[in-house]
């Protein structure tokens, strides 16, 4: 049961860590609460269904599964970040020197467009993402690991390494950390902040594009509205741990998942949802910016 | 090298500059003084474009720079120190040489460059790996010059890179300055500190109330009896 727990809440903690740091990231460097971006993770479980049902009626499906998901992976990331970025052009870009509720209203704009944009062309239903591994998995423990369950723990500590060395070696992650500190001071070095800006959304937006993929494929179910809960979700995760901090989003995001699903196996899974809050609830009361957040300076 | 022809610039309905006209030559090493809230920062902030101009005209070798984004007028090879040093705090300090070095990616330079730093301030080499925001004010000054020469500047803009220091780091920075110019950077030196910028200058600009008041060779400024009453404190 223990072990079973564990990989329950790593699988679902990973998917939150990834769209967490969409949330993250964005408010790290423009101080927005990117809302929309629930929504960019719904998009990436669409996209899914719609290449790989293309692939299968094409054949590759069934000549090659792997190829044909990377194809579905692939594509479905360059979709969301195209949106991502378009988004950030089209709805906050024009708002950068607006008061700060300016672009929060936008964003909830946004938000709402997209989830009806989907409901119109892809209708109000549940999809079905195909069964690709049926329930196929190892025993580990006395207990049954799923491959989707090995895939997504696998795929989320890979991507979440992969950003960390990106942010902290490349010379496009350490203008982005150059950016969330000092706006001006990154311009005055010769930093093109709109580029930056555009760098952020496009990762973000990727990585909710993989997390929503790797949802429908696990539940095996997907409809329009489940960008916005799995987006509360990992907003929560986020504030947990400190929003602005890469590090606290993804430990935020695991044990948000961890919380989930010890908490609905030991106590009680009729409020599963309730106790992620009640957590976030007593860790801010405790440390009001959150686990790995800095306690901000008071301006004066 | 670098002309400002009747400058204005706007905070709010507040008029900060109300027409700055000056003109700065190859080689040169020329300073801006004046009180507080005289324009003498917000003049820079408008040649580095951080604050565009409501009217007139920046130009810089030939070219008008007036409606040039800020990371590409740092690419043209114009640096700036602002005040306050602005070091990033959570960047190590190699990390931030690293940063100021951005627009010149592509430059094999860039190992030379490091290194010509580190001869410059010593103290840098030392604390390589040591965040931004644990450095002492001197050491954020000295990493703050080194951080703009990064970018290989033509013309280097220093606000106030005095502020705040014990006498005997201002010595020390102000002796880099002039090594600084002496290899062929051209230098316009914001200051409070009258007497040792117009020292240290060929020219000296005076403003006043967003105006520029006065202008004349850096001796002329130290012997002129306004100058003396106004700003030395004789």
């Amino acid at each position: 049961m223990f072990t079973q727990q564990l990989i329950n809440g790593l699988t679902l903690g990973g998917v939150y860590a990834l769209i967490a740091l969409g949330y993250t990231m964005v408010y790290g460097i423009l101080e927005l609460i990117n809302f929309a971006h629930g929504e960019i993770y719904m998009l990436g479980a669409y996209l899914g269904i719609i290449f790989l049902g293309f692939f299968t009626a094409i054949g590759l499906t069934s000549y090659s599964l792997p190829l044909a998901l990377i194809l579905t992976f692939i594509l479905s990331v360059i979709f969301c970040s195209s949106y991502g970025f378009t988004i950030e052009k089209i709805a906050y870009k024009p708002l950068r020197n607006a008061p700060r509720l300016s672009p929060l209203i936008s964003a909830i704009g946004v938000s709402i467009f997209l989830q009806n944009y989907v409901m119109l062309t892809q209708g109000a239903t549940d999809k079905i993402f195909p069964h690709l591994f049926e329930k196929a998995g190892i025993e580990l423990m006395g207990t049954r690991v799923t491959y989707t369950q090995i895939f997504i723990i696998a795929a989320s500590a890979i991507l979440m390494l992969s950003l960390n060395l990106f942010i902290t070696k490349t010379r496009m992650g350490k203008a982005m950390r150059a950016v969330a500190q000092d706006k001006v001071m990154a311009s005055l070095v010769g930093i093109n902040i709109n580029t930056v800006i555009s760098a952020t959304f496009i990762i973000g937006s990727g990585l909710a594009a993989v997390a929503g993929l790797m949802v429908a494929a696990y539940y095996g179910l997907v409809n329009y509205s489940i960008g916005y809960i799995a987006g509360i979700k990992a907003f929560t995760a986020a504030v947990l741990g400190g929003i602005g901090s890469v590090p606290g989003a993804m430990f935020g995001g695991i044990l948000l998942g961890l919380i989930e699903s010890f908490s609905a196996a030991y106590i009680s899974s009729e409020y599963k949802d309730a106790y992620a809050f009640i957590i976030l609830i007593i860790i801010l009361f405790i440390k009001p910016s959150g686990l790995f957040g800095k306690t901000q300076e008071e301006k004066v | 090298m670098l002309e400002l022809n009747d400058i204005r610039t706007f905070y709010g309905p507040i008029e900060a500059l109300k027409g700055i006209t000056l003109k700065i030559n190859q080689g040169e090493i020329v300073c801006l003084i004046g009180n507080n809230g005289a324009g003498k920062s917000t003049t820079l902030m408008a040649i580095s474009g951080i604050l565009k101009p409501k009217a007139g005209t920046i130009s810089f070798i030939g070219s008008d720079i007036s409606d040039m984004p800020p990371h590409s007028i740092v690419e043209m090879g114009i640096s700036h120190v602002p005040e306050g040093r602005r070091i990033f705090p959570k960047l190590t300090v190699k990390e931030n040489l690293e940063i100021g070095a951005y627009s010149r990616h592509r430059d094999h330079r860039l190992k030379a460059r490091m290194i010509k730093a580190y001869d410059l301030f010593p103290v840098l080499k030392e604390r390589e790996k040591q965040l931004g925001g644990t450095l002492s004010g001197g050491e954020q000054q000295m990493l703050a010059i080194s951080r703009a020469l990064m970018s290989d500047p033509k013309l280097l803009l220093l606000d106030e890179p005095s502020l705040g220091l014990a006498p005997i780091i201002v010595s020390r920075i102000f002796k880099a300055i002039q090594e600084i110019n002496k290899e062929g950077v051209t230098i316009l030196l914001v200051e409070q500190n009258a007497h040792a910028a117009l020292n240290l200058s060929s020219r000296g600009y005076v403003l006043e109330n967003g105006r520029i008041r006065m202008h004349g060779q850096g001796k002329d400024l130290l012997n002129s009896e306004e100058v003396k009453k106004a700003y030395l404190g004789e």
